[in-house]
């Protein structure tokens, strides 16, 4: 099940706690940049925060995926929804790759693997001299209906994300959070439900785990979410019945009772005085801290991410059975002291320009 | 457990009184006994387990996991209780949690020794939410934003009954309230208690209306001062001394030095004051050192002391007077009084009045600055709980009024979270040739809907500068929104810049036509304090 790139890998394997053997030095084919992770051999960046000539896209999300690049290697999907977001002419030039294939740029290897983050989303490896680096972008383990499932990729630098890398992060089970938005819906049906979730990926998810419930009624979305629902249902995921969330005189008791799915943003807008007694449900790995729901004003936080929480950071380090790992956006701290308590050697990476979730 | 944890959930996270009543009746109906009881007693704090202190949960955790990730954890959640609940490390196998019942049950009996393997044992068998639901419950102080008038409300809104018939029972039950719920399910009679000195509902009073007195014959009514201090009940009843607010919550423990003087079978209805009846009465920031107290210092009692302004006579040697006529309960009072303690009880006098003018006159220039107005009580009302129309009126000193500058802008919650509804507001100072601007208060409400949404577009039309919720409003001599602005009272404040502290200001009216450099200055604040 683990994918193998190439075929004289194992011959490497006893060497993987001590990658100063190797002829290539892990620091000379990834680094940090200011613009991203650069490799100089095969002269591209990974989810570079800044226009460079050559850009590997891990995702679409906008702090990975940016506009004005000169050319873009990126899957299929990740390609249509930086189209959708910036327009097609995003970049100079587009190339597509599919998960599994292996291309070479200036003699580096270069192959993408479904991350399970959002739809299109990939984890990049990158190979040179026999040294294996992935780059896993963000990720996470927990099923997902909306995107191909995080596949594991033997390596011997894993670069993992951090966003809940503390141990108070153990998301829930996906159903047990939706049931909880039922109960309410039941409780308090005189007042619209709105979830806040981000439009590309926890949107979509949201909608889908709630069809899966048995959810049938038409659910009401955001503009800003139109053109991506759209998308999702074109690649064959099925949203069942969605209703633009526009003008007041168009909203039969104000959406009393219903769930209208936007931007976390919206909370608090003049957007949300159109529905009945707005009750603001944000659907977010960070809604595990009571102090943040409050903060934000929901009342009903549900423990829903796109991220890997603690158990799964820490399971896709041993799984990837790297000698050595990278850290990079979230709590590095603590990551880095999991892996010195596990004797993996590991630091953090300081890469800047990447968001936390929906923040 | 599980029930009770998503209810302190959502309860935390519920703004309106409204929601948090809902949820409450829900759970009363869904959670059968003695589960719900237990609940109620959670939540009105009813229960105590002193055998379970968070330094223990602490030592626990630590034998759990690395102290390394523990402390990023708790500085990261930055809530003991919280951390715990969510890194404690999970069992594997699926496990019904136990009951709160069961729980409650544990806890009671758990001696100082058993206590860490105990609760190590429970936390185990939880997930996080009930965990922390645990943890809060077993360390005491769910700090949920629950009262225990609130969860009254919801008993009193479950069984369809008026909250003083729940508030009369509430001191002789027990938890789990067994007797208490099947009596507001209509399962059983009113539960009949046998525990002493409880308390009586109070009867309170409404507002005189606009032309209200002039339907009214003066004869029919006596008049009192209204002392500002707080409303109270003390109840002696076979040796059993109590005090209780005005909302039937017992605040005895703060107050030794009132009961540990009344020696008398009779239950009181009066004016809570700080000072000595004959010599001082003092204001009620005096008496805001002594409130809100589980226990007080000796130092507190002896600069602080406090005494009873008796108003109403309930109940005396056993009987109760409650249906007789005012002037014969106020007969009884005058007659006992005498016979309390004089450093600790007194009797409020009554105002002589001709005709309404007359008493307006008096309650503008009353004799005593700890006044706020006076009530209005019909000669022959009995003594009825609630808030009855017509037997009783409060007719307040009319407001301070000033003119003050809108400075600042935060957003509401709840309903409110997508308006600008709270203001700061200023007044000017310095010289006259070039003014400033400094707070002196922040009001909420007091204007209608229509207006909030006119203030709230002003304030999105002259943002200056965002501070996350807040918003500074552009505030100058030529340009800026007038507030009027009602206060009760205004105290000296080290606190603050303007170094004076409004007493329950409100907005009564936008001024819309008023130059902001009209607005008043901070001298008419200060005058107001100095007479």
């Amino acid at each position: 099940m683990l994918p193998e790139i190439s075929p004289d890998k194992s011959d490497f394997r006893c060497l993987k706690n001590d990658l100063s053997s190797y002829l290539m030095k892990p620091q000379n084919l990834l680094q940090p940049r200011p613009a991203g992770l650069y490799c100089p051999p095969g002269d591209f960046y990974i989810d570079p925060v800044r226009p460079v000539e050559r850009a590997l896209i891990t995702h679409g999300h906008a702090d990975h995926a940016r506009a004005g690049h000169g050319q873009v290697l990126a899957t299929k999907q990740t390609l249509d929804i930086m189209a959708l977001r910036y327009g097609t002419n995003f970049a100079r030039s587009r190339q597509a790759i599919s998960y599994g294939e292996t291309l070479t740029l200036d003699g580096v290897g270069v192959s993408f693997h479904p991350a399970g983050h959002v739809l299109g989303s990939a984890q990049i490896a990158v190979e040179k001299s026999g040294l294996r680096i992935v780059a896993s972008g963000d990720y996470k383990r927990h099923p997902d209906q909306t995107c191909a499932a995080f596949e594991p990729v033997r390596c011997d630098v894993f670069i993992t994300e951090a966003t809940f890398g503390l141990p108070v992060f153990v998301h829930p089970d996906p159903s047990q959070e939706i049931r909880r938005l039922t109960a309410s819906l039941m409780q308090f049906p005189e007042r619209a439900h709105i979830l806040g979730a981000y439009s590309l990926g926890k949107a979509q998810r949201v909608i889908k785990l709630l069809r899966i419930a048995g959810y049938n009624t038409p659910i009401l979305i955001h503009g800003a979410l139109e053109k991506l629902c759209r998308y999702y249902e074109g690649q064959g995921i099925d949203l069942g019945e969605l209703e633009p969330a526009t003008v007041e005189k168009d909203l039969a008791d104000r959406a009393a009772g219903r769930v209208i799915v936007a931007p976390p943003s919206v909370f608090g807008e003049r957007w949300t005085r159109r529905f009945a007694d707005p009750l603001n449900v944000f659907v977010s790995g960070w809604m595990r801290i009571r102090q943040r729901a409050k903060q934000r004003g929901v009342e009903l936080p549900l423990i829903l991410s796109d991220h890997a929480d603690w158990n799964e950071l820490i399971a896709t380090i041993r799984e990837t059975e790297a000698g050595e790992v990278w850290v990079t956006h979230g709590r590095e701290e603590a990551i880095v002291r999991w892996c010195e308590l596990n004797g993996i050697k590991a630091r953090p990476l300081n890469l800047v320009g990447y968001e936390d979730e929906a923040e | 457990m599980r029930n009770f944890a998503d209810l302190l959930d959502r309860l935390v996270l519920t703004p309106s009184r409204n929601g948090k009543i809902r949820l409450l009746t829900d759970h009363f109906k869904a959670v059968p006994d003695p589960d719900r009881g237990y609940a109620l007693a959670a939540l009105t704090g009813g229960l105590d387990f002193p055998a379970v202190k968070p330094a223990m949960l602490r030592t626990l955790i630590g034998e759990r996991m690395d102290e390394v990730l523990f402390a990023y954890s708790y500085d990261y959640v930055g809530d003991l209780a919280e951390t715990i609940s969510l890194v404690w490390p999970t069992t594997l196998e699926e496990e019904t949690p136990p009951p709160l019942s069961e729980i409650v049950q544990t806890l009671s009996r758990l001696g100082r020794a058993e206590a860490p393997s105990v609760m190590a044992g429970l936390l185990d068998r939880l997930d996080p939410a009930a965990r922390f639901a645990l943890i809060k419950l077993a360390t005491g102080g769910l700090r949920i934003g629950v009262s225990a008038r609130l969860a009254k409300q919801a008993l009193a809104r479950f069984g369809d009954r008026d909250i003083s018939e729940i508030e009369e029972l509430w001191h002789g039950l027990e938890p789990p309230y067994e007797t208490l719920f099947a009596w507001l399910e209509g399962k059983t009679q009113k539960p009949v208690s046998t525990a002493k000195a409880l308390f009586r509902p109070v009867m309170l009073a409404h507002p005189v209306g606009d032309g209200e007195l002039s339907k009214l014959d003066p004869a029919d009514y006596v008049a009192e001062w209204k002392w500002d201090g707080i409303r109270v009940q003390a109840v002696c009843e076979d040796g059993v001394k109590r005090l209780y607010s005005r909302t039937g919550d017992d605040i005895s423990g703060a107050f030794p030095d009132l009961l540990s003087s009344f020696e008398a079978e009779m239950t009181l209805d009066g004016e809570l004051l700080v000072g000595k009846p004959d010599l001082r009465t003092g204001t009620f920031s005096d008496l805001q050192q002594r409130l809100n107290r589980k226990t007080v210092s000796k130092k507190m009692l002896g600069e602080y002391p406090v005494f009873l302004r008796c108003y109403d006579l309930l109940q005396a040697e056993g009987e109760d007077l409650r249906a007789l006529p005012f002037i014969q309960r106020r007969a009884a009072l005058q007659e006992r009084i005498s016979g309390l303690s004089q450093d600790r009880f007194d009797l409020s006098p009554l105002v002589d009045f001709t005709s309404w003018e007359d008493l307006d006159a008096k309650r503008r220039a009353p004799p005593h600055p700890v006044i706020e107005g006076v009530m209005l009580k019909r000669r022959d009302s009995s003594y009825v709980p609630g808030r009855p129309k017509g037997p009783w009126f409060k007719w307040k000193r009319d407001p301070f009024i000033i003119d003050a500058v809108l400075l600042y802008a935060q957003r509401g919650h709840g309903k409110r979270s997508s308006y600008y509804s709270d203001y700061t507001f200023g007044v000017w100072t310095g010289p006259e040739d070039a003014p400033e601007l400094v707070p002196v208060g922040k009001a909420y409400f007091g204007f209608t809907d229509e207006e909030l949404k006119q203030i709230d577009k002003y304030v999105r039309d002259n943002t200056i500068e965002r501070f996350g919720p807040v918003r500074s409003v552009r505030a100058e001599r030529d340009r800026g929104l007038v507030l009027e602005i009602a206060f009760e009272g205004l105290n000296r404040s080290t606190r603050h810049k303007s170094g004076v502290a409004m007493r329950f200001p409100r907005i009564s009216r936008l001024r819309w036509d008023k130059p902001a450099a009209e607005a008043d200055r901070l001298e008419t604040l200060t005058s107001m304090l100095d007479s």
